[in-house]
């Protein structure tokens, strides 16, 4: 549950992303903001994933193939849109008011199907299943030759459309992507204190028992798991325009591991862990071969993994509680 | 026909080499309740370690022996170190722990032999075709692939059903709390299993060592596929591995072979070798959706399954 | 007479070799506290399991009502009125002793496809879990996470779960197992102050509580009845006495 030190904190640091961007700029290092927007943007899918792991117990290891759906959606609209060619006999379109939701329902559409595919198992069947599935839509990606396969595809055509916003534009973007994290949170925090939410970390604690209090706890499981998707499948549509490029890896396994790890060591079942998390992991990637090489350790700074990997490890072994548990539990109340 | 006896034949060989790695991962997974994302990494040790000797000896023969034990102390650290501390966690601890076990690994080999691929001949003594059915001839060393999974299941199947181990190994795949209570050593058994786990899958990763190029990454791309065989065939069950293991080899060979082909009854060529491309890379997952429609718990469940 | 509330009929589950439920038929009269007892192993959970779904039966039929619910999902059944306890306590950990409570209120009141409005807030639920919580004797434990409350505190905590789902037959699997004297007293003061309202198939090796609540009697041997009858016709009963009661009350 949320502690009386956690409010200050969530404003404090929404200012403080407000002001980024100005932040980044007088440091002369504009370049900031779109690291920052990158996180920012995997927050969403760490959130996502944390209401079906963290809440639902469901321990998904597929989950940036919703991300690879949205974000494909965008670039394969913006691919028939820059060039003028029909896709299912429709016009292509960079406009964000269509493509956007289309790239967020079509994630939880795949979720919708995917997902009453796997829960009708449990436990580690469940993990392998979710990975297999999105190791299956990866090498459906890859097979798309005309969308670029394994090489992946540019949006030619630059970012999407939108009225009055000017998306191209790093800064707007960014705010772009903070209002849609800010509202992402928001979202899931009244989900997880809404009936709803209390089904759901009620099956996470005893499915047994919420089936004899009479709940149909696949169908909740279900309702989760779409809208887990569905927040990936935004994550993914902003990750293309962030980029302005997808390609298979955007769904590649280690990607699914990612993101799991993101909502690990910022903090599971927490909804602000995992924005940490997010913050964390993607500024170690960065800044782990940075530091070595400023350290002049230079065979880990092209081998940063061999560290992160061994990292990893100790924080599942021995610091459970993530950044969050760290910031805003005491040693007692860990649960 | 010809054709298709020949990607049969493929199909057979690529199950063998998913039985060995599915073998030690559902037995692993049916004693020790535990999922060890890192298994794929025994198969790829394997293949570095024998194309590397092979290397230096020019024997392909001291190549696949001493990718065996290297499998095997790869496979008894990784349990000493790691592993143990991971019986007792749940599943999602296990996941992400061997998840950076993976990434240790991965770049350890990268340190050690480089991000170019490494490609090894196939031994000279096993080089050309042979007809073992008339009128298809099919190259030698991928027989022997066959022979020698074929030998090595057998001997698994004799472990398992006659020996003291194996019946420890059947009675703890259903009931761990039982082989506790028999008084053996479960610390020694564990490391044991983990061990010949190990070794399969490095025996797999040095003989496809010849038809696959030897990268980082390969050992993940087997593993996904042996996750999906110990999902149909029901995890904790050897025979499933077997069953699932050749199940998911030929489907996904004659998959690719065939799909295109077949889509080019319905559709334009050019459409018919786009989708087909993609369907056919699917069909496995496919063939596991379908199991799970209709038998939820792999087609041949044990006890281990309920955890 | 009236149609009983609970039919069951030729009813057999094995497991392996072993037949838990065995051809067995019994009746529970609408109003009536049934008291199932035999020794341990005699397969009253198994048939407990089965009547709330989560066991499949080998065969036989079930009538709830006259409906027949031999097939019915588990999860619809509490929302006929067929509603369990667990033997080996089953509560949320994490949740306080409310929210344990409110969360089985919440199942009455229609689907749980509510995404916004706060359920901590939520008064009629709230209200509905302090009353049943005060009911059980936990009136001053509420804000308590279940998992601190004592084995007894727990075991009333469940009994409140299943309360508020407002059963027609409450099928308690030994709702006083571990408690103390006292304590037991007070569920048996409970349970008896419901008779009438709620049907119960009570299982209890405590033989003082079946003895002061049971209206009838059924007696479990290796997955079948051998008698049912008023707690008088049970104590008599010379085969209930050598199979069952013989070490327990002669003695
Ligand atoms: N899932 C199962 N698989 C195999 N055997 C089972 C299973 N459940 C119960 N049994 C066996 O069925 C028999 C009946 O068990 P059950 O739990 O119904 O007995 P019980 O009458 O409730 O006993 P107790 O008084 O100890 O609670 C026992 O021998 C038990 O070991
Ligand atoms: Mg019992």
């Amino acid at each position: 549950m949320p502690t009386s030190f956690e409010k200050p904190f969530l404003i404090a640091g929404l200012i403080f992303l407000i002001a980024f961007p100005y932040i980044a700029e007088a440091a002369g290092n504009a370049y900031f903001t779109s690291t920052v927007a990158r996180i920012l943007i995997f927050a969403i899918a760490a959130i996502s994933l944390d209401l079906i792991l963290g809440y639902g117990g469901m321990v998904s290891f597929g989950h940036a193939a919703y991300l690879g759906i949205g974000a494909y959606v965008v670039a394969i609209l913006s691919f028939h849109g820059y060039d003028g060619s029909a896709l299912f006999g429709l016009p292509g379109t960079e406009y964000a008011p269509i493509v956007w939701p289309l790239g967020v329902a079509l994630s939880a559409v795949v979720a919708l199907g995917l997902g009453a595919l796997c829960l009708r198992t449990s436990g580690v069947y469940f993990i392998m299943i979710t990975l297999a599935f999105a190791q299956m839509l990866f090498f459906f990606f890859v097979s798309l030759q005309r969308y670029g396969g394994d090489d992946g595809l540019f949006m030619f055509a630059g970012r999407s459309t939108m009225p009055f916003i000017d998306l191209d534009n790093d800064t707007t973007f960014y705010y772009v992507c903070l209002a849609f994290l800010a509202g992402f949170f928001i979202l899931c925090r009244a989900i997880v204190a809404s009936r709803f939410g209390r089904v759901l970390r009620g099956i996470k604690q005893n499915e047994r028992r919420m089936v004899m209090l009479g709940y149909p706890v696949y169908r909740y499981k279900l309702a989760a798991f779409v809208i887990a998707g569905a927040g990936a499948g935004l994550a993914g549509v902003l990750l293309a325009n962030h980029t302005k490029f997808v390609s298979p890896d955007i769904l590649h396994w280690t990607k699914s591991g990612d993101i799991l790890i993101m909502v690990i060591l910022g903090g599971i079942g927490t909804l602000t862990g995992p924005i940490l998390g997010s913050a964390a992991f993607l500024l170690l990637e960065d800044y782990l071969p940075v530091i070595f090489g400023a350290l002049s350790m230079d065979l880990l700074k092209d081998h940063w993994r061999i560290v992160f990997g061994p990292m990893l490890i100790l924080i599942v072994l021995f610091a459970r509680r993530g950044l969050y548990g760290m910031l805003f539990r005491r040693e007692t109340d860990d649960g | 026909m010809l054709l298709f006896v020949e990607q049969l034949l493929n199909g057979l060989q690529l199950g063998i080499f998913l039985f060995l790695v599915a073998a030690g991962l559902t037995l692993i997974f049916g004693i020790m309740g535990l999922i060890n994302l890192a298994h794929g990494s025994l198969f790829m040790i394997g293949a570095y370690v024998a194309a590397t000797v092979t290397g230096w000896t020019g024997s392909f023969t001291i190549g696949l022996l001493s990718a065996l034990p290297a499998a095997a102390i790869a496979g008894v650290i990784i349990e000493f170190v790691v592993m143990r501390r991971l019986y007792d966690r749940d599943h999602l601890d296990q996941v992400l722990a061997t998840f950076g076990l993976i990434l240790f690994i991965n770049e350890a080999v990268t340190m050690i032999w480089g991000r170019t691929p490494l490609f090894l001949n196939v031994p000279d003594a096993l080089k050309g075709t042979i007809e073992i059915i008339p009128g298809v001839p099919y190259p030698i060393y991928r027989v022997a692939i066959i022979a020698a999974g074929i030998l090595v299941a057998l001997i698994l199947w004799l472990i398992i059903t006659r020996t003291r181990a194996g019946m420890l190994i059947r009675a703890g795949s259903t009931n761990r709390e039982m082989v506790a209570a028999l008084g053996v050593d479960i610390a020694l058994l564990y490391t044991a299993l983990f061990a010949a786990g190990a070794v399969f899958a490095g025996f797999a990763g040095a003989m496809a060592g010849p038809l696959v190029s030897v990268q980082v990454g390969m050992g993940e791309q087997i593993l996904i596929l042996a996750f999906v065989v110990i999902v149909i065939g029901g995890i904790g069950s050897v025979r499933g591995a077997l069953v699932g293991s050749l199940l998911v080899g030929i489907v996904d060979t004659l998959g690719r072979a065939f799909v295109p082909d077949i889509l080019k009854l319905f559709l334009a060529p050019a459409e018919a070798d786009g989708i087909g491309g993609g369907l056919s890379s699917m069909m496995v997952y496919l063939l596991m959706a379908l199991v799970l429609v209709i038998r939820p718990s792999g087609l041949f469940p044990t006890a281990a399954a309920a955890r | 007479m009236a149609e009983p509330l609970l039919s069951i009929d030729g009813l057999a589950k094995s497991f392996g070799a072993l037949r838990a439920t065995d051809d067995l038929s019994l009746e529970v009269e609408t109003g009536e506290i049934h008291a199932l007892i035999g020794p341990n192993g005699a397969g009253k959970t198994t048939l407990v399991s089965q009547l709330s779904g989560e066991l499949t039966p080998d065969a036989g039929r079930i009538l709830f009502d006259g409906r027949d619910i031999t097939a019915m999902p588990a999860h619809e059944r509490p929302h006929i009125g067929l509603v369990r306890s667990f033997q080996i306590t089953s509560i949320f950990p994490e949740f306080s002793t409310l929210e344990n409570v409110a969360l089985a209120a919440q199942s009455r009141t229609g689907h749980s496809f509510h995404f916004f409005a706060p359920v901590a807030r939520d008064r009629t639920l709230n209200d509905i879990a302090r009353k049943a919580l005060a009911d059980v004797g936990l009136g001053d434990q509420v804000d308590r996470p279940a998992h601190a409350l004592s084995h007894g505190q727990q075991r009333r905590l469940e009994l409140a779960m299943a309360l508020v789902l407002e059963p027609r037959l409450l099928l308690l699997d030994e709702p006083m197992a571990g408690m103390g004297p006292d304590e037991s007293a007070f569920v048996v003061d409970v349970l008896s102050k419901l008779r009438g309202s709620v049907t119960m198939l009570l299982i209890e090796h405590d033989m003082d509580a079946v003895f002061a609540l049971a209206d009838r009697i059924t007696v479990l041997v290796y997955g079948r009845p051998i008698a049912t009858g008023t707690p008088a016709d049970i104590r008599e009963n010379p085969a209930v006495r050598e199979a069952y009661l013989g070490d327990e009350e002669v003695a």
